[in-house]
C-alpha cells in the first residue's frame, strides 16, 4: 500500500499539472475499457472457451437452477429460462426499487430474491455464488445496449453519483474524473486509463485472478488515490453506479469482461 | 468439484489436427503467498492434467505453482475416430475430476 | 532472443518487505518473497534434471510470450517446435523454466504423435523481469531448447490492502 502510494505521486501529480476542468467525453469518443486492452486479453475476453469468466457463468447457471431457503424454491421456479427472463435485465440496472424508495443493482435485487422469495439467508457481497448469479445474468445481456430506464425517481440519485465522479477523494485529493474525463488515454505508471465505462462487469480482473464486482473495481480506484472505499452496497456506490450507466448510455455490454 | 470449460470440436473429419482448449476452475494456491494474518497460505495446486482419446494417453501436463489459477491449456490432436475424449485433472491431494466430451469423426 | 515488456502487478509478495523497500526506495520495485526465490543457477539445475544432463542445442524451439503484457498473473504462453510430429519423428516433452519466480519450474507438456503439432498453449505467473525457457525432448533422445527475456513492471490501482 504504501509503496504504491509512492509510486503513484509522480505520475498523478504529472496528471494534475493537465487537469483544469472536467471534459465530459463526446459521444463518437466513448471507447469500452476492453479497448485500452492487448490484443492478447482483448482475445481472452472473446473467446468464451478462453474467458475465465466462463467459469463463474457455469457456476451461476447451476445456482439458478438450485432450490434454496425455506421456500425450497429455485430462481428457475419463478423466473424459467434466464435466456428469456434476464435479458436486457443487467443492461437496465440499478433499477428503482418501489418497496425502499431507492435505487437497487442486479446484486441488490439478487439478495432481495434471496431474503424475500426463497427465504434463504442473503449472499456475502463478492462471494462466489452471488458473483456467479450476476454473471449469468449479465452474460443475458451480452451485446445489448446499456439502456438505463427513464424513471425520474432516479434522477437525484444519479445526480449524486456525478457530483461523487467529479469529488476529489482521498490523500492524493484526486476525482475520478481527474483520471477518467481528463487523462483517459495517457498512462499512469505503466497502465493506460481507460474511460471507466461499466459495461463489462462483473468482470474476471487477472490481477484478482477471479471475477469481481464493479464495486470492487471502483474500490481499487479508491484506494489507488488512498481514499477510505465505500462499503459493499453502500448508497454511495449505487449512485455512482447509477452515473456509471448514464455515461455509457448505448454502449454494448460485454460481460463476463476481461480486465488487467 | 471445480468447474471445467472445454472447448472440443463436436465433428471432424479424420486426419484433421484439431485444437482442444480446457480451463479448470482451481486458484493455484502457490504456497508462497501470504495471507492478511501475514502466515503463507497453503500450497493447493492441480499437480497432474491427463488427455486421454481411445484409452490412450495422447496428451498430459505436469504443472506447478507458476501456472495461472483457473489454469488453462491448449494443445492439438489428431482426429482418428468418434468416440470419447477424457480430460482429467488431479491436485495436491490427490483428488482427481474427470469431464468427457465426444467427438463425430467422419 | 527477443526482449519484451510486460507490465505488471508483482507476486508473491511479502507485506513488511515491501513497506520497507518503499521507505528505503521509494520508487516501483518488483520483489518476491526473497526467502524463495529461484535463481539463474536454480533454472540450470532444473533444466540439467529434465535433461539428465544431456547437452542441449539452442534453435527450433519458440516460446511466444506477447509484447506488452498487462498482467504477470495470466501471461499467455505458446510453445511451439519444429518437428513433423509423425511415429518416427515427434517431440515427446516440452519443459518450461523461469529464472526468477520461487521456483524454476512451470510445467512439463507431454505430446504424442497424436498430438499433430508440436504445440502447447498455457497462461503462467511471472512475478519478475526474466527469461523464460522451454527445452523441448525429442523422440531420438535429444534436447533443443528457445528462451524469451521479459520485462515486468507495475500497473495502477491494484487490491487496496
Ligand atoms: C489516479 C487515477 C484514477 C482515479 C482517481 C480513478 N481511477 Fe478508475 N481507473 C484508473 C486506472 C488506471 C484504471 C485501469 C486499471 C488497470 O486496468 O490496471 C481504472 C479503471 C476504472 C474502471 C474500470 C473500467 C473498465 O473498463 O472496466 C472504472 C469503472 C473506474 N476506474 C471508475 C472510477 C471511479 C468511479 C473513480 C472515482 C471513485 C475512479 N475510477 C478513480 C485510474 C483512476
Ligand atoms: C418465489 C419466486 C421467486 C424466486 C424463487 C426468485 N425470484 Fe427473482 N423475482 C421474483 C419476482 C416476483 C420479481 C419481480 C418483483 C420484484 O421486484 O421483487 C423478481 C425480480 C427479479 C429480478 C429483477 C428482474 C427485472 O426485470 O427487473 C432479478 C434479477 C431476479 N429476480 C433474480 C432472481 C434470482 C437470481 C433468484 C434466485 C437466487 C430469484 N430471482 C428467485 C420472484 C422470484
Amino acid at each position: 500500500m504504501i509503496l504504491r502510494a509512492l509510486w503513484i505521486l509522480p505520475a498523478c501529480a504529472m496528471l494534475l499539472a493537465v487537469a483544469i476542468a472536467h471534459a465530459e467525453i463526446p459521444a463518437q469518443e466513448r471507447k469500452s475499457g476492453a479497448e485500452f486492452m492487448s490484443p492478447q486479453t482483448q482475445a481472452m475476453q472473446a473467446d468464451d472457451a478462453s474467458n475465465p469468466g466462463m467459469l463463474a457463468v457455469l457456476d451461476g447457471e447451476a445456482a439458478w437452477n438450485e432450490k434454496a431457503g425455506a421456500a425450497n424454491k429455485a430462481c428457475a421456479d419463478c423466473h424459467g429460462a434466464a435466456e428469456q427472463s434476464m435479458k436486457g435485465v443487467s443492461a437496465r440496472y440499478p433499477a428503482f426499487n418501489a418497496a425502499t424508495s431507492q435505487p437497487i443493482d442486479v446484486a441488490g435485487q439478487v439478495n432481495q430474491c434471496r431474503a424475500e422469495r426463497q427465504q434463504a439467508q442473503p449472499l456475502r457481497a463478492e462471494s462466489r455464488e452471488l458473483l456467479a448469479l450476476t454473471t449469468y445474468i449479465g452474460l443475458q445481456s451480452r451485446g445489448m445496449p446499456v439502456a438505463p430506464p427513464d424513471d425520474e425517481r432516479l434522477t437525484p440519485f444519479r445526480e449524486r453519483g456525478k457530483a461523487l465522479f467529479n469529488q476529489r477523494l482521498g490523500q492524493l485529493n484526486f476525482s475520478c474524473a481527474h483520471c477518467h474525463e481528463d487523462n483517459w488515454g495517457r498512462k499512469l505508471g505503466s497502465a493506460p486509463i481507460p474511460q471507466a465505462h461499466a459495461n463489462a462487469y462483473p468482470i474476471y480482473r487477472l490481477e484478482w485472478q477471479d471475477v469481481g464486482s464493479l464495486q470492487r473495481r471502483l474500490r481499487n480506484c479508491m484506494s489507488g488515490v488512498r481514499a477510505a472505499p465505500y462499503s459493499y452496497g453502500s448508497l454511495e456506490f449505487i449512485e455512482l453506479e447509477l452515473f456509471l450507466a448514464e455515461r455509457a448510455r448505448g454502449m454494448a455490454v460485454e460481460t463476463p469482461g476481461v480486465r488487467p | 468439484m471445480a468447474r471445467a470449460l472445454i472447448n472440443v470440436p463436436a465433428k471432424a473429419k479424420k486426419g484433421e489436427i484439431i485444437e482442444i482448449k480446457t480451463m479448470l476452475s482451481h486458484p493455484m494456491e502457490t504456497g508462497f503467498r501470504p495471507s492478511d494474518d501475514g502466515k503463507l497460505v497453503p500450497r493447493n495446486i492441480i499437480k497432474r492434467f491427463v488427455c486421454t482419446y481411445d484409452g490412450e494417453a495422447v496428451f498430459s501436463a505436469d504443472l506447478f505453482p507458476a501456472i495461472s489459477a483457473n489454469p488453462f491449456l491448449s494443445f492439438t490432436l489428431v482426429a482418428t475416430n468418434s468416440g470419447v475424449i477424457t480430460f482429467s485433472w488431479t491436485d495436491d491431494n490427490g483428488q482427481t475430476q474427470v469431464q468427457t466430451a465426444k467427438i463425430e469423426v467422419a | 532472443m527477443k526482449t519484451q515488456i510486460l507490465s505488471t502487478q508483482i507476486l508473491n509478495i511479502d507485506p513488511s518487505r515491501r513497506a520497507f523497500l518503499a521507505g528505503a526506495a521509494g520508487a516501483a520495485v518488483c520483489v518476491i518473497a526473497p526467502s524463495a526465490r529461484a535463481t539463474p543457477e536454480a533454472m540450470a539445475q532444473a533444466i540439467k534434471d529434465f535433461t539428465g544432463g544431456k547437452s542441449v542445442r539452442e534453435g527450433g524451439v519458440e516460446v511466444d510470450i506477447p509484447v506488452l503484457l498487462e498482467s504477470g498473473h495470466s501471461v499467455p504462453t505458446i510453445v511451439r517446435v519444429d518437428s513433423p510430429m509423425n511415429a518416427q519423428n515427434y517431440v515427446r516433452a516440452i519443459a518450461v523454466f523461469n529464472e526468477r519466480n520461487p521456483q524454476p519450474n512451470v510445467g512439463v507438456f507431454h505430446l504424442t504423435p497424436r498430438s499433430g503439432r508440436a504445440f502447447v498453449s498455457t497462461r503462467i505467473r511471472l512475478g519478475d523481469s526474466q527469461k523464460v525457457v522451454a527445452v523441448a525432448q525429442m523422440s531420438d533422445g535429444s534436447f533443443r531448447s528457445g528462451s524469451i527475456d521479459v520485462i515486468v513492471t507495475l500497473p495502477a490501482c491494484v487490491e487496496g490492502a
